[in-house]
């Protein structure tokens, strides 16, 4: 199902089937050229296909916006280990809902980018981990997963290959640190999803301790395309180092929110007016968060012009992210949503290293106070710098992903901060540690 | 402990799904699946989970308070979850949550006292393009407003609620 009209103005080719009839169906994913690439990638020698990948400036769509040869390039493929195929399907970035799509509407693409990865390292097993939240899924995903044995797209001897892979679905139970690759892995093995001291990356020592080449679920559904058509036609869909298509994820105060394939660098006016029909309620733009609520905010200032593609939005000190892109218009209160910001990020913190357990929950409580109207001049500072204490401090990026938007609220949007210090409504007799502590659970 | 033929089935394909010597693995899974059928995670549940995945009791106790879909006390039948994340807040998600809060005389993971509605504010749960959003157990609800959760509501007590399979 989709939950939102297509755009005329997209380029579907990931999302191409997404409005046919049983789009999910081994046989309508056959009927449109399903399979034919893992036909070709067998014939094709791995560093023929990395090569083509490399062409294809494929760049990781779950977040950090990895080169995708480049990740496939550093699996060692004669370490006399097993290797793994693992799928990031634990979408959980705010402002994200892309790979619920693609695993809705169309598994097999996402199954047949990961047989493709599996046949690259000679693998034999891949996991689809898929977020709890998304059970709804499991059972759609382990119907193509049957289908495709029943068809030998996995099994024993694939295509007369003489090449196993077996492929399994595996459920998370809520927790957005899990997202990141080395807890993904660490929850993958039964524990508790916490972030492993890197070097040594998942693609050396990954799954179960072995060689392990680890996508986002967008990601490994681009790679059928690029093999059947060439990654120089995909390079040649986006710009420069941003290859092809992706899905951009638009939410907030718009008339037409939703979920768009575009092409990278596509120009942020025409997507707000034209794919989606301009502010709600004729309001003026305020502020964009373009890549997830991990992204520093833009002002509408700093989007006049913009190119939407990773390189474009990095010059800006922000991040094309994951895709999700929150569309704020001029009533927004921007101390609330930084509030709310960071209350997801320290219920999230997994709790491993200091500087993010407690940065986060400093900041929370910090937030709650100033929102909730007992302010002082001196948080403002007391933030950013706490902000950028955190930064680079952390195993994982969980705590940058926290001290980013907070610094971006307060720096770029002050004044609104200092506004609220002027309409404290509360004496200092207010400031009981109970109301705070309310305040801030 | 004994479960329905069709969660044995699924247990017995989770602990060949991984590789040797790593039915650790289901732990997390196994959890998940068995509070669905029996609403919450037991003591008894801890056990038997860590017998048919040969771990401690305590390795599975760790991740219990680890993650969040993971519950001991037990849930109402039907467990409603309103986000409140920035897509959802900026366009309702708070306000939702407030109504539904008053709206049910619950408070946040509280259950009502028929035991068959639970509430929770959570975490962005992916409709951040069709928000302000809802779970009603692992249904979604889109582009929810109060008049329509009120609907919801009612259907869920008088029966009428029809649930997607999982």
């Amino acid at each position: 199902m989709i939950y939102n009209e297509p755009s005329p103005l997209e380029t579907k080719i990931i999302s191409q089937r997404w409005t046919m009839e049983n789009s999910a169906a081994i046989d309508t994913y056959l009927a449109t050229d399903g399979y034919v690439a893992i036909r070709k990638a067998l014939e094709m020698t791995p560093e023929a296909i990395i090569e083509e990948l490399k062409a294809s400036s494929l760049r990781g769509r779950g977040g950090a916006g990895f080169p995708t040869g480049l990740k496939w390039s550093f699996v060692p493929r004669n370490s006399g280990k097993p290797s793994y195929i693992i799928c990031n399907s634990d979408e959980s970035e705010p402002g994200t809902c892309k790979d619920r799509l693609l695993m809705e509407n169309d598994p097999h693409q996402m199954i047949e980018g990961m047989l493709i990865a599996g046949w690259t390292i000679k693998s034999n097993k891949g996991y689809v981990f898929i977020r709890g939240e998304y059970r709804y899924l499991i059972p759609i995903v382990d119907k193509a997963i049957a289908e495709a044995y029943e068809r030998g797209y996995l099994g024993k001897n694939i295509l007369g290959s003489g090449w196993d892979f077996d492929l399994y679905t595996h459920t998370g139970a809520g927790a957005y640190e899990c997202g990141e690759e080395s807890a993904l892995l660490e929850s993958l093995e039964g524990k508790r999803g916490i972030p492993r001291l890197k070097p040594p990356f998942p693609a050396v020592v990954g799954a179960f301790q072995c060689p392990t080449i680890l996508n986002n679920c967008e990601t490994f559904s681009a790679v059928p395309v690029i093999l059947r058509n060439g990654g120089a036609w995909f390079a040649g869909l986006g710009t420069p180092k941003n290859g092809g298509t992706r899905l951009l994820c638009i939410s907030g105060h718009i008339n037409n929110p939703g979920v768009y394939e575009l092409p990278l660098g596509f120009p942020f006016e025409q997507l707000l007016n034209e794919v989606c029909g301009g502010m709600r309620n004729g309001k003026k733009l305020k502020a964009v968060i373009p890549g997830g609520s991990s992204a520093p905010v833009l002002t509408a200032e700093e989007v006049q012009g913009l190119l939407l593609d990773y390189d474009s939005i990095a010059k800006l000190k922000s991040m094309a992210g994951s895709g999700g892109i929150v569309i704020l218009d001029e009533d927004t209160d921007i101390v609330a949503v930084a509030l709310r910001t960071i209350k997801f990020y320290a219920h999230e913190s997994c709790g491993w290293c200091i500087p993010c357990r407690e940065g986060t929950t400093w900041l929370k409580k910090i937030l709650t106070r100033f929102h909730a109207g007992f302010g002082q001049q001196s948080d403002i500072e007391l933030i950013g710098e706490l902000a950028n204490n955190m930064l680079g401090r952390t195993f994982c990026a969980l705590g940058d992903a926290a001290a980013m938007p907070t610094t971006g609220f307060i720096t770029k949007f002050r004044s609104e901060f200092e506004a609220y210090l002027a309409k404290n409504h509360l004496t200092l007799e207010d400031t009981t540690p109970e109301l705070v502590a309310i305040e801030a659970h | 402990m004994t479960f329905s033929p069709e969660l044995e089935e699924r247990f017995s394909k989770l602990l060949n799904s991984y590789p040797p010597g790593r039915t650790r693995s289901a732990v997390v899974p196994m959890l998940l699946y068995a509070q669905d059928e029996i609403g919450r995670v037991s003591q008894e549940l801890v056990e038997e989970v860590a017998r048919r995945c040969g771990v401690t009791p305590l390795q599975v106790d760790e991740v219990i308070g680890y993650y969040s879909m993971l519950h001991r006390k037990p849930l109402g039948k039907f467990h409603v979850q309103v986000c409140t994340n920035i897509c959802c807040q900026v366009v309702g998600g708070e306000d939702l949550y407030h109504h539904a809060s008053s709206m049910l005389g619950v408070g946040n993971k509280q259950v009502t006292n028929d035991g068959l509605i639970s509430l929770e504010e959570v975490e962005c749960m992916g409709a951040c393009s069709w928000a302000p959003a809802i779970q009603i157990n692992y249904d979604f609800h889109h582009r929810v407003t109060p008049e329509r959760f009120d609907q919801l509501i009612a259907a869920l007590r008088d029966g009428s609620y029809k649930q997607r399979a999982s």
